[in-house]
């Protein structure tokens, strides 16, 4: 079990490495940092001195290992854009972004579960196909158009919710919330349901594969003949039993979350990261660009990396597997 | 031969199955429309010539507007129909080039990958965690990102297409590579493989004219729901103002721009092309989920 977790610990930093060469490259070969950085009016011999001084003539190995280690440290350079320093930047936006993601998944385990094992358990009623073709439905209308029919509904329509940024926030030390006022969350609610859909199919049909594998088993045949009381029998023992994969895929899918809010922050114009991420490309803003890649990569093989040992510790069989 | 093709499995259940029926019209309608519209659609939106300013802004024609444009005109007086024709066109066009590039590029290299295994094959797979860490929106949003970067001003409205194209492309392809992988693995150790490796033939013909066929199945399901995927994905990039420019309108550059007239009660500028582009992606799926099952005889 040490050798498996050591190597995917290694397969992650590989990849980090990879995603950071990445960033690496599109600080030096996509536009010139001088000329970024200085302005027409800058002599020649200026222009080169500053290149020396931000080490831009050192070989390529060493600014990448300087940039590298710039970036463990928590040192991200400056936006062209701005003239700010990235970290603050993308530490200003993380909380938006974070509590959308979070609120987003918390709808789609929410409504998503409990319609999955529906669905399961009445495979043929007019609900359920309703409920089916609904979902195919949400997997294939695009997460602006859904935020669109919201803003359409709930904002211009019947005027019950605000459209437009994040409202009143709290502050709890530099960390800025929407979660402790009735207005934050009337700001935040249709965001996250936009954010929410995609996930919520994607739970729901995955709730019901596994539930529909499960109940066929011979266990539940059993605890079935022993006159186990319905409700207990799906919700404790299949409902139980179907976790391990739901929980691994949906933390896999909150790597996607925070990317995908890039489209929901653009149609709300919610204050997140995706925001300041569109925001750079449209000016080619390299280091934000590249900072932001980074951390989406960042979280994404941390969770890739936590949910593989969680899922180790959690089934047994998967550990005999391993040690044969 | 024609009638083998009607006595064939897939046909069988596709008479049975009405929503993919339903889905089946629906595509063939849109995609016809699109490869039509320059003979179809009564003016061109790419033409100014063809359309007045002072016929801006009419309602669809059961809500009174002019009997010559059934769903309305937009603030510059172009034919909603039109416009979603050509719309469309592009849209399609966009989505198949970059499907049919990411299926080349990801069966290709899954293909050898899984074939040739060893160092080549933990090389592609190791490009594909990394393209896995970065979501597809990402990946297309960062090369559109990289080509402003790169391409002098002169020349990026006119590759806007080609950069759109590889952007989706390339953010696309590690399912196919995946899946080729796979399957490549199952089907080496078959006899009729090692039976042709064995007669001496090349590696290329063996996978692409022995091994690549029996894989078809499970590709033709990637495709069609990539195909899907890919049109969405460019109607975001357009929707979010980054993809194509604002005078060569795909449907999504036709809802951002409908958006504008959200709170003025044009409702048809943005509500049009938002129905056409839900309904092509949703009968694209469910046309994709038929074919899973077909292909899939377990859950028939």
């Amino acid at each position: 079990m040490a050798y498996f977790i050591l190597k995917r610990l290694f397969q992650s930093i590989f990849v980090m490495l990879a995603v950071a060469f990445l960033a690496f490259s599109l600080f030096r070969f996509v536009g010139d940092p001088v000329s970024q950085m200085t302005g027409v009016e800058t002599s020649v011999q200026d222009q080169e001195q500053l290149r020396e001084e931000l080490g831009l003539n050192d070989p390529f190995v060493v600014q990448f290992y300087r940039f590298t280690t710039d970036i463990l440290k928590g040192d991200f350079g400056y936006s062209y854009r701005t003239r700010q320093p990235v970290n603050e930047m993308i530490a200003s936006r993380i909380p938006a972004t974070i509590e959308l993601g979070i609120t987003a998944l918390m709808i789609s385990l929410i409504v998503g579960i409990p319609a999955g094992v529906y669905t399961a358990l009445r495979t043929r009623g007019f609900a359920t196909q309703t409920i089916l073709l609904t979902t195919l439905v949400g997997v294939s209308i695009p997460t602006f158009v859904i935020g669109i029919v919201l803003i359409f509904l709930f904002g211009v329509t019947l005027g019950w919710m605000p459209t437009f940024g994040r409202g009143g926030t709290v502050d709890l030390g530099g960390w800025t919330t929407s979660f402790l006022t009735l207005e934050g969350w009337s700001y935040l609610i249709l965001p996250a349901i936009t954010l929410g859909v995609y996930q919520l199919t994607l739970t729901m049909r995955l709730v019901r594969a596994e539930m529909m594998e499960v109940m066929r088993s011979d266990y539940i045949r059993f605890a079935t003949a022993r006159g186990i009381p319905q409700r207990k029998l799906h919700y404790r023992h299949a409902l139980g039993n179907t976790m391990i994969p739901v929980i691994t895929i949906i933390g896999l899918q909150f790597g996607g979350v925070i990317a995908f809010s890039i489209v929901t922050e653009s149609v709300f114009q919610w204050p997140g990261m995706g925001l300041l991420f569109l925001e750079s490309v449209r000016f080619v803003d390299i280091p934000v660009m590249g900072v932001y890649l980074v951390v989406i990569a960042f979280f994404f093989v941390l969770v890739n990396l936590v949910v593989d040992i969680l899922y180790l510790m959690i089934d047994p069989r998967l550990r005999v597997k391993e040690a044969i | 031969m024609m009638s083998r093709f009607f006595q064939s499995d897939g046909v069988y259940y596709f008479l049975r199955t009405p929503s993919a029926i339903v889905a089946a019209i629906i595509v063939v309608i849109i995609v016809g429309g699109a490869i039509f519209a320059p003979w179809i659609a009564q003016s061109n939106p790419y033409d100014l010539a063809s359309f007045s300013l002072m016929d801006g802004l009419l309602p669809p024609v059961w809500q009174g507007g002019d009997p010559r444009f059934l769903l309305g005109t937009d603030n510059q007086g172009r034919d909603m129909v039109s416009s979603i024709l050509y719309g469309a066109r592009l849209s399609l066009f966009i989505g198949f080039m970059s499907m049919a590039i990411a299926t080349v590029l990801g069966v290709g290299l899954g293909l050898a990958a899984g074939y040739y295994g060893g160092r080549f094959d933990a090389i592609v797979m190791r490009i594909a965690d990394v393209q896995l860490a970065l979501p597809a929106i990402l990946t297309a949003l960062l090369i559109d990102g990289i080509s402003r970067g790169l391409l002098p001003p002169s020349v990026q409205q006119d590759l806007r297409v080609v950069v759109l194209i590889i952007a989706i492309a390339l953010s696309l392809w590690v399912n196919f590579a995946r899946t080729a992988r796979a399957s490549v693995f199952v089907e080496r150790n078959k006899d009729y493989v090692q039976a042709a490796m064995i007669m001496g033939q090349r590696p290329s013909r063996v996978m692409l004219r022995h091994i690549l066929p029996n894989i078809m199945g499970p590709l033709l399901v990637i495709m069609t729901v990539d195909l899907a995927s890919a049109i969405l994905l460019e109607a975001t990039l357009s929707f979010l103002g980054i993809g194509l420019p604002a005078d060569s309108p795909s449907l999504g550059t036709l809802i951002r721009i409908g958006m504008q007239f959200q709170l003025s009660g044009e409702w048809w500028i943005l509500w049009v092309p938002t129905i056409v582009l839900a309904a092509l992606v949703v009968s694209i799926n469910i046309l994709g989920d038929f074919l899973r099952d077909i292909f899939n005889p377990r859950l028939r």
